[in-house]
């Protein structure tokens, strides 16, 4: 189990997230952390902004550059 | 028998989309050529395997998909593939403080969904990936760009997952930062 987590560890495991399934006691830790740290949640949003972004990345450019 | 002249020109139709989707990931303009050719001699000798799908483009793109985790693999395989700093698995220092905590909060970007329809934000994004060091540029778009899961990608590297999620973090991170800087921030 986890306990308290640190914003430089919750970032970590929130980018983890997004690469395997995080284990029970991660995602409670990362849960309560998110619940009081608002600059976690706005990295956290904006890593899976990122992936959205990037998918978006060679269909975008070419309707522009047309 | 050779195929219907309509289906070639239907597949030639995909080339620029397909030499830029290779283009992303392989960043060398000859090796996505490469890969884009054998992907389309693949595509006109297989193309009972498209029969009765949906979309063409997204047929290519798995087939391509293929032909560029080839490349990489040549790619690794070649000595110039530079060990770089990056190797290292020390962490961001001016991120965070020594407790862990944010140095400097990171700021809002409201409803970033806004610059997905403009392509000046596009081309933040490309010039953000290009300042990455190479190999966390690789992994970071093979996961991202191509879709592959850790276990795929760690093994073209041969590196560990640990290293693998390391180099995504770091990826993650210092694109953020850099589309602050960038743009949202502007």
């Amino acid at each position: 189990m986890m306990g308290i987590i640190s914003c430089k560890e919750s970032t970590r495991l929130v980018s983890q997230g997004l690469d395997r399934e995080l284990a029970f006691g991660e995602r409670v830790a990362v849960r309560l952390h998110l619940a009081i740290c608002l600059g976690c949640r706005r990295a956290g949003s904006q890593m899976r902004f990122l992936r959205k972004a990037v998918r978006e990345l060679a269909e975008v450019d070419l309707k522009t550059s047309l | 028998m050779p195929p219907p002249a309509d289906f070639r020109s239907q597949i030639e139709a995909q080339r620029p989309y397909l030499l830029r989707f290779a283009s992303l990931q392989l960043r060398d303009a000859a090796a996505a050529e490469d890969a884009v050719q054998e992907a389309l001699l693949a595509a006109l000798a297989g193309e009972a395997g498209f029969a009765g799908r949906a979309n063409l483009r997204t047929w290519l793109t798995g087939i391509l998909k293929h032909k560029i985790v080839d490349a990489i693999r040549r790619q690794a395989r070649e000595p110039a593939m530079p060990r770089e700093a990056e190797d290292g698995l020390e962490d961001f220092d001016a991120l965070f403080e020594r407790n862990g905590h944010w140095s400097e909060l990171p700021a809002g970007w409201g409803d970033p969904d806004g610059a997905l329809a403009q392509s000046q934000f596009f081309r933040a994004l490309e010039m953000c990936l290009e300042r990455l060091p190479q190999r966390t540029a690789k992994v970071f778009m093979m996961r991202e760009h191509l879709g592959l899961e850790t276990p795929e990608i760690c093994k073209e590297f041969d590196i560990t997952p640990t290293h693998c999620w390391v180099l995504l973090y770091r990826a993650r991170m210092t694109l953020r930062e850099c589309l602050q800087q960038t743009w949202f921030g502007k």
